[in-house]
């Protein structure tokens, strides 16, 4: 029975956070400085043809009533269409977003493999030199904007060295050569068999990855180190090292098992927010994903794909903060 | 009044005016802080920057704005410390005048948003019960947003600009302060000097204004400072994007995005505000994990 209200509070909370999304996704939409109808129909249209417009659109209706249109829309998957690509918005969206996707799983995966290691070490070593160093190194990830790392990062291995490829996803020969199966690059030229392809998605993918990944490494070292120092502190931990277990034991078997869950929740909000970075990483890097054409739309007063993009971040960055909740609620045996 | 301001004084074990217990713990936070080097380091840029940007208009002999085309994209010299923009304006004048933009920005952004998350985790704290749960829950969906995107839909929708910006940033900057003062509240809410507050009669409001915010003022404090350089991230990342402050107007981000095409032969134009940004959100990230110790040491 606790079960079942726990579940449907947690529902509620979900369905009402996503409510407060669609209605500021809403008003965004609204109170923009340009008028949809003479966007349609021209400056030089007459009165007429004016207010049959805005009555086709609806919006001569009160506000309420042109919300609950907007909302079945919504339910019904229709974010309109985009007037810079004269596309169905979601049709955008599902080819763009494998780009983000991609870029945001693969540095996830970099940042938790350096990340979480770095930060059991800072632990251990409280106060020492390797303490600080890390500590330095984590605070500059959360005092760069991506931005000047990205264009660094191109100054340097581009520009410079000439030892990374230059912006972009692919390098022209490959261009439209990998067949479609799963919009994710490295693995759809897998799939084909395509190794030269698969070299250079991989070879495109390093910057960018490497820097997201950074930031998010900045974050999951700098709670790993808090945890573990929080574990390395319980008696358990005393215990085990008058038994005369090896220090490697001690951290890896007894003290960092404790703090596994919570690590998953913070990687959980990570990727979340990884989805975020990747918006002005991809700027920078032309990377054709979600966060390219969420501004490129803004550039050109597109709003549709706007509040699309903008209802399809917030609903994952909603659903991944679930997720995390739960995961944290099923495993961790002392929230019970 | 006895100005007596010595270090005796100051660290007297028995006080004997309320002025000076106060005093006298906040000079002995700052003797913690002093220990700290990279603090100190934070606190002298932050101070540094501030006073650079104040006085601008007395470092340098050039308008911000003043278009010099014959000198377009002049390498660092005696005549331009940091070289000349694509419009052959001083880049160390537009980089200092940048200050006061990004400046402004932050500082208007937390006086917005630390009063306001303040007041509403202190109420939803001492309150509790539906207030609460309502308060809450708004809290809960603007923190489930990401800060960014929202931003920029905000800004994008409304027109881009200065006064935009610090509007949509301080629409998501909010509830991260809301939530740690309802933490904060929660702990004392029932604790005996409330009750004996209570008890002469006090009215909720003046308790929540007088006993219970001022204690949640030093984690408050803590997270603002830490927050200052995500807030000069984002402001810049708004300008980087064209969203926040628009051209001619000199900002560090909106510089260094109408500068990127010079990124590869005049490194020197994106590369000066840049280094600007990193060096101002670093100190403020130095000196708030340096107050974190001194002010809340259990957070560590």
């Amino acid at each position: 029975m606790r079960v079942l209200n726990r579940f449907f509070s947690t529902l509620g909370s979900l369905m009402l956070t996503l409510f407060g999304l669609s209605v500021l996704t809403f008003f965004i939409g609204r109170v923009m400085p340009t008028d949809p109808v003479l966007a349609a129909v021209g400056d030089n249209a007459p009165e007429s043809v004016v207010i049959r417009v805005r009555q086709e659109m609806g919006l001569d209706q009160p506000l309420w009533v042109q919300f609950g249109r907007y909302l079945n829309q919504l339910l019904h998957g229709d974010l309109g269409k985009s007037i810079l690509t004269s596309h169905p918005v979601i049709s955008d969206i599902a080819h763009y977003f494998p780009a983000t996707l991609e870029l945001a799983t693969a540095a996830i995966l970099v940042a938790i493999v350096i990340g979480v290691p770095l930060g059991v070490w800072a632990a251990v070593r409280q106060g020492t030199w390797i303490d600080q160093t890390i500590r330095v190194v984590c605070l500059a990830g959360h005092s760069i904007p991506v931005f000047v790392l990205s264009l660094l990062s191109l100054l340097v291995f581009y520009a410079v060295l000439g030892i990374a490829p230059g912006p972009g996803r692919q390098d022209i020969i490959y261009q439209d050569m990998v067949p479609h199966v799963t919009g994710l690059l490295t693995i759809d030229s897998l799939l084909d068999g395509d190794y030269g392809a698969f070299h250079d998605a991989l070879a495109h993918m390093a910057q960018p990855v490497l820097i997201l990944a950074y930031f998010s490494m900045a974050y999951i070292t700098r709670m790993t180190r808090t945890f573990m120092l929080n574990a390395l502190n319980g008696e358990f931990i005393i215990t085990a090292r008058a038994k005369g277990l090896s220090a490697r034991r001690v951290i890896w078997r007894h003290a960092f098992p404790t703090v596994a869950v919570q690590l998953v929740t913070v990687i959980a909000l990570t990727y979340a927010g990884l989805l975020e970075g990747a918006v002005v990483t991809e700027n920078v890097f032309s990377w054709p994903g979600l966060g390219q054409y969420l501004t490129t739309s803004l550039m050109n007063a597109d709003m549709n794909p706007v509040i699309g993009a903008t209802l399809l971040i917030g609903t994952a960055y909603v659903l991944l903060n679930l997720c995390a909740d739960l995961l944290y609620r099923l495993w961790d045996p002392r929230v019970k | 009044m006895i100005f007596s301001l010595s270090r005796a004084w100051l660290l007297n074990e028995t006080p004997s005016t309320r002025s000076q217990a106060i005093w006298g713990r906040r000079y002995r936070l700052w003797l913690g802080l002093r220990t700290n080097p990279l603090a100190m380091l934070g606190l002298l840029i932050i101070v540094v920057v501030l006073l650079l940007s104040l006085i601008a208009p007395l470092l340098t002999p050039y308008d911000p704005g003043f278009q010099d085309l014959a000198n377009r994209l002049a390498s660092p010299s005696a005549k331009h410390w940091l070289g000349s923009d694509e419009l052959g304006r001083d880049i160390y004048t537009r980089v200092l005048y940048g200050g006061r933009t990004t400046l402004g920005m932050v500082i208007a952004v937390v006086t917005l948003t630390a009063p306001i998350g303040l007041l509403v985790g202190c109420i939803a704290g001492y309150t509790g019960g539906i207030l609460d749960k309502l308060l809450m829950r708004l809290t809960d969906i603007f923190l489930s947003f990401p800060r960014l995107i929202l931003a920029l839909a905000f800004v994008a929708a409304l027109k881009p600009g200065v006064e935009s910006a610090i509007l949509a940033i301080a629409l998501t900057a909010w509830p991260p302060y809301a939530r740690l003062a309802r933490a904060e509240t929660m702990q004392f809410r029932n604790s005996d000097f409330i009750a004996a507050n209570r008890l002469t009669g006090a009215d909720p409001m003046r308790i929540i204004l007088h006993h219970v915010m001022p204690l949640c003022m030093p984690s408050l404090i803590v997270r603002i400072t830490l927050d200052m350089s995500s807030i000069i991230i984002t402001a810049a990342s708004l300008g980087f994007l064209g969203m926040g402050a628009q051209p001619p107007s000199p900002e560090w981000g909106t510089m260094i995005a109408t500068a990127r095409r010079f990124l590869f032969t005049e490194w020197w134009v994106p590369m000066m505000p840049c280094i600007a940004i990193f060096l101002t959100s670093l100190a403020f990230n130095f000196l708030g994990d340096g107050l974190r110790d001194v002010l809340d040491p259990k957070e560590r």
